[in-house]
């Protein structure tokens, strides 16, 4: 097998009828790496021998026949906030940087366990928190697409692995867009599922009323098969919901994703929202083109589409800074260098241990949002800061209900611009947060999205649309993103 | 207007954030902060009196489950992580007793 040219669910197809082995689909993604990975740094650990390991023990199951899922045997990249037993997980920090989980992730643990091989770890911005995968302490990804310009972040490194064709699917994680964004900026598809869906335990917490585990992958059939076997509830978290309707969704999409171009009113009596904040003046021209080109062949298929209002959008920021800088300074008061992580080498007594492991383990990102975080929920300021985003974060939520009391789907883009060069979006730390506009609205209400690659701006870089739905509604996100993957090929 | 951070409420967020700032680090940490908390500043323009403030999207409360134990002795592999250790145990700095 030279490459894999397929989608992950094809590759599973040959995998299971023999014509390929599960050690040829592992060789054609340590070959894709070898051949791209210096340039792209989409990982931080490779697994090479386990990986070896296991292709023999997973080919041995399928012959006895031990696997249900059709994914069995493809091999998988994994965000690095994601435990994985013995296998070093770092948050792409200084903090973690010599951490070996003794235990998995449930989202981990559930693919293991379904016969997906692990290929690696994968970069992110540290501890999750940036935009553009610049923060991470072992240097940036790049994007595949033009090497010049940032992937994305926080999980760049998911969706720089799979868009260079390393792996064809990846898991990252979603707290105010780090998967959409990044899929966005390289070309792939990544779902956000609403919050609950997958299980957070073994996720690194950054902000656990935001955070959310969702599959990366260059198909939306390949993204549902996925979250079939993620989305499982799980007593290690207490959020986990019952998602028993998502049951045989991967098979759902997948025939979909072969039929939609048949029957070509597919769409009808679907109702579609664009809210004009997210198509306004500060859009780049060629994404708010993407975006009225998506709802016109939506419409094409039957849907009814017209213009509405995300009246809060331009609160969505604040709210989104105050809430995940508060959830995070208290998330990351664990790291105090008693029994992992980063420990200082010069020290004076216990309070100077913490001060110093702390200033030192942490980037500067981090270190900002710890502060921030801290301000807000300290005394004196808590109602103020605190109290009044929770406020502000139930009204959003409000709007979104009412939104979805009209329509079925919002559409929009995954943010304003396609992938800024490298280098160039941490001068200024205020307008990174501001090109997140797009996507933090979805975390605070909890909703599910998935983003899908529609074309290309001047420049060759992709450009994707984001489709949002309102909790537990990923089944209509999934039929109408499988139209629209299947117009954007005949563009 | 937003609230004016001083070099003492970066200080004293530093205290209770457990972060050491060298003097140009915390420098930079206070306009930062200014310039955050000025653009957040915009929140106050919602109405949100008799808005409760929603932690949890959906209406979940005390999730309980049975108390068994379901993971095995992971001594040896919680130990490879810690930064110092001897004899089986975490090494921390003396605690009690320090001036």
């Amino acid at each position: 097998m030279e490459r894999m040219r397929w989608d992950a669910l094809s590759l599973g197809e040959k995998i299971r009828s023999g014509e390929v082995s599960v050690k040829e689909a592992v060789d054609a993604a340590y070959r894709a790496i070898e051949e791209k990975d210096a340039k792209v740094h989409a990982f931080l650990t490779l697994t090479r021998e386990e990986a070896y390991r296991r292709a023999e023990e997973v080919q041995e199951g399928i012959r006895k026949g031990l696997y249900s899922s059709r994914l069995a045997g493809v091999p998988i990249a994994v965000k690095d906030n994601i435990c994985t037993r013995g296998v070093r997980t770092t948050c792409a920090s200084r903090m973690l940087e010599n951490f070996v989980p003794p235990y998995s992730a449930t989202a981990w643990e559930l693919l293991e366990r379904e016969g997906l091989i692990l290929i690696g770890k994968t970069n992110m911005d540290e501890f999750a928190m940036g935009s553009t995968t610049e923060t991470s302490a072992f240097g940036s990804t790049k994007n595949p697409r033009n090497l010049e310009h940032v992937a994305g972040g926080s999980s760049g490194g998911s969706c720089a692995a799979v868009a260079a064709g390393e792996v064809l699917v990846a898991l990252g994680s979603d707290t105010g867009g780090s998967i959409r964004q990044p899929s966005s900026y390289c070309g792939v598809t990544g779902l956000k599922p609403t919050y609950g869906t997958v299980s957070r335990s073994g996720l690194v917490a950054y902000a656990s009323s935001l955070d959310q585990i969702g599959p990366i992958a260059t198909s939306v059939a390949d993204c549902a098969a996925l979250l079939e076997l993620l989305a499982k509830k799980d007593e290690r978290d207490s959020t986990s919901m019952d998602r028993s309707d998502l049951a045989g969704i991967g098979e759902t999409v997948r025939e979909w994703s072969k039929t939609v171009g048949e029957q070509e009113k597919n769409l009808v009596g679907v109702r579609v929202g664009v809210p004009k904040e997210y198509v306004n003046e500060h859009v780049q021209p060629e994404v708010r083109r993407a975006v009225e080109e998506a709802a016109e062949a939506l419409a094409l298929r039957g849907a009814e589409v017209e213009s509405c209002s995300l009246a809060l959008s331009e609160y969505v920021i604040p709210t989104y800074y105050l809430i995940a800088c508060a959830e995070a300074s208290s998330n990351l008061e664990r790291f105090d260098g008693v029994k992992y992580g980063y420990r200082s080498k010069e020290y004076q007594g216990l309070h100077e241990m913490y001060k110093k492991s702390r200033s030192e383990g942490f980037g500067e990102e981090v270190k900002r949002r710890i502060m921030l975080g801290t301000f807000v929920l300290s005394s004196g300021y808590y109602d103020a800061y605190y109290l009044k985003a929770l406020r502000a974060k139930a009204l959003i939520k409000k709007e979104f209900d009412q939104l979805f009391s009209r329509y079925d789907l919002l559409l929009g883009p995954a943010a304003p611009t396609t992938a800024p060069k490298l280098g160039t979006s941490l001068q200024d730390p205020m307008l990174m947060y501001l090109s997140d506009i797009d996507t933090v609205a979805v975390n605070l209400a909890g909703l599910p999205a998935l983003t899908l690659p529609w074309s290309e701006d001047a420049a060759g870089l992709p450009v994707g649309v984001q489709i949002l739905a309102d909790c537990f509604g990923e089944k209509k996100i999934f039929r109408a993103a499988s139209c629209l993957e299947w117009d954007s090929k005949r563009r | 207007m937003a609230e004016r951070i001083t070099m003492e409420t970066i200080q004293n967020i530093g205290i209770l954030a457990k972060l050491e700032l060298s003097q140009e680090e915390a420098q930079k940490a206070r306009e930062e902060m200014q310039k955050m908390l000025d653009y957040v500043e915009k929140l106050k323009e919602l109405d949100t009196d008799n808005i409760e403030p929603m932690s949890h999207i959906f209406p979940v409360f005390n999730v309980f489950r049975e108390d068994v134990v379901t993971n095995t002795n992971e001594r040896e592999a919680m130990l490879a992580n810690a930064p110092k250790e001897q004899d089986g145990q975490f090494v921390v700095p003396k605690t009690i007793g320090e001036s």
